[in-house]
């Protein structure tokens, strides 16, 4: 699924569309960027009702190219910045956590282990 | 090839930009995308301990032919107890840390988990020093 698909199905806002070939197979949900810091991330969605901009360094780090930010959290603008500089695609949701993970989820989105 | 970056104890917006700096640099090696997350993860993990926990630090990278050695220093508190701090989910964070989504206790382990080889040595009161090794 691509970031257009991901986006239909949790009717969110794409800000900033980063790495578009990217098809993503699998989803992560956390406020705690300390779990996301632990498992393999490439081809995840990382979906975070935490917006700082650690949110973006731990993407970066963890090889993450897509990000939605739950509950209506707003993106600042040093934090568009970052995601423009690594190529990460970034999505504004006012759904919550729980609402997108299990959209996502059926949707046919994996999670990162079983 | 050698190269240090300063990196300055509680200041959260900058916090990873000399993890950022060193990935950056490694992608222009031939290193498999999955060597350089363990990387850049284990650097991150440790500067975000010496903005959390210190007052300033330094990370110096040294990268080989086969493999990179690391050494992060600071000036700070120390570890009163390594063997614990290295325990799955003990963690000295303060309520501004635990905010930013860290200080739950899985950095030192997962810096461990990342790198194939770890020594660390702390002096209550002056400072604390990480050193390691991670193979490509």
């Amino acid at each position: 699924m691509n970031a257009q698909q991901l986006n239909q199905l949790i009717q969110g806002t794409i800000l900033l569309e980063g790495n578009v070939s990217t098809r993503y197979t699998k989803a992560f949900a956390s406020d705690l960027m300390s779990d996301v810091l632990r498992f393999q991330m490439e081809q995840t969605v990382l979906v975070t009702g935490l917006c700082t901009i650690q949110v973006l360094r731990t993407a970066e780090m963890s090889n993450i190219t897509c990000i939605i930010f739950a509950r209506g959290k707003r993106v600042t603008p040093d934090m568009l910045a970052l995601a423009e500089e690594h190529h990460i695609t970034l999505i504004e949701s006012a759904l919550t956590l729980f609402e997108i993970s299990g959209r996502l989820y059926q949707g046919g989105l994996e999670p990162v282990y079983r | 090839m050698k190269f240090c970056y300063e990196i300055k104890g509680g200041d959260f917006s900058a916090g990873g930009s000399a993890s950022s700096q060193v990935k950056k640099t490694l992608k222009q090696f031939n290193i498999a995308p999955q060597v350089l997350r363990r990387i850049a993860v284990a650097l991150y993990e440790a500067e975000m301990n010496v903005v959390a926990h210190a007052w300033r630090g330094s990370m110096c990278v040294d990268i080989n032919i086969d493999h990179l050695n690391v050494v992060i220093e600071d000036e700070g508190p120390g570890i009163e107890d390594i063997e614990r701090a290295m325990e799955e989910g003990f963690s000295t964070a303060t309520e501004e840390v635990r905010q930013m989504g860290f200080g739950a206790g899985m950095g030192l382990p997962n810096i461990r988990k990342n790198s194939d080889e770890m020594k660390l040595t702390s002096t209550p009161g002056i400072g604390t020093r990480l050193a390691l090794t991670i193979r490509f």
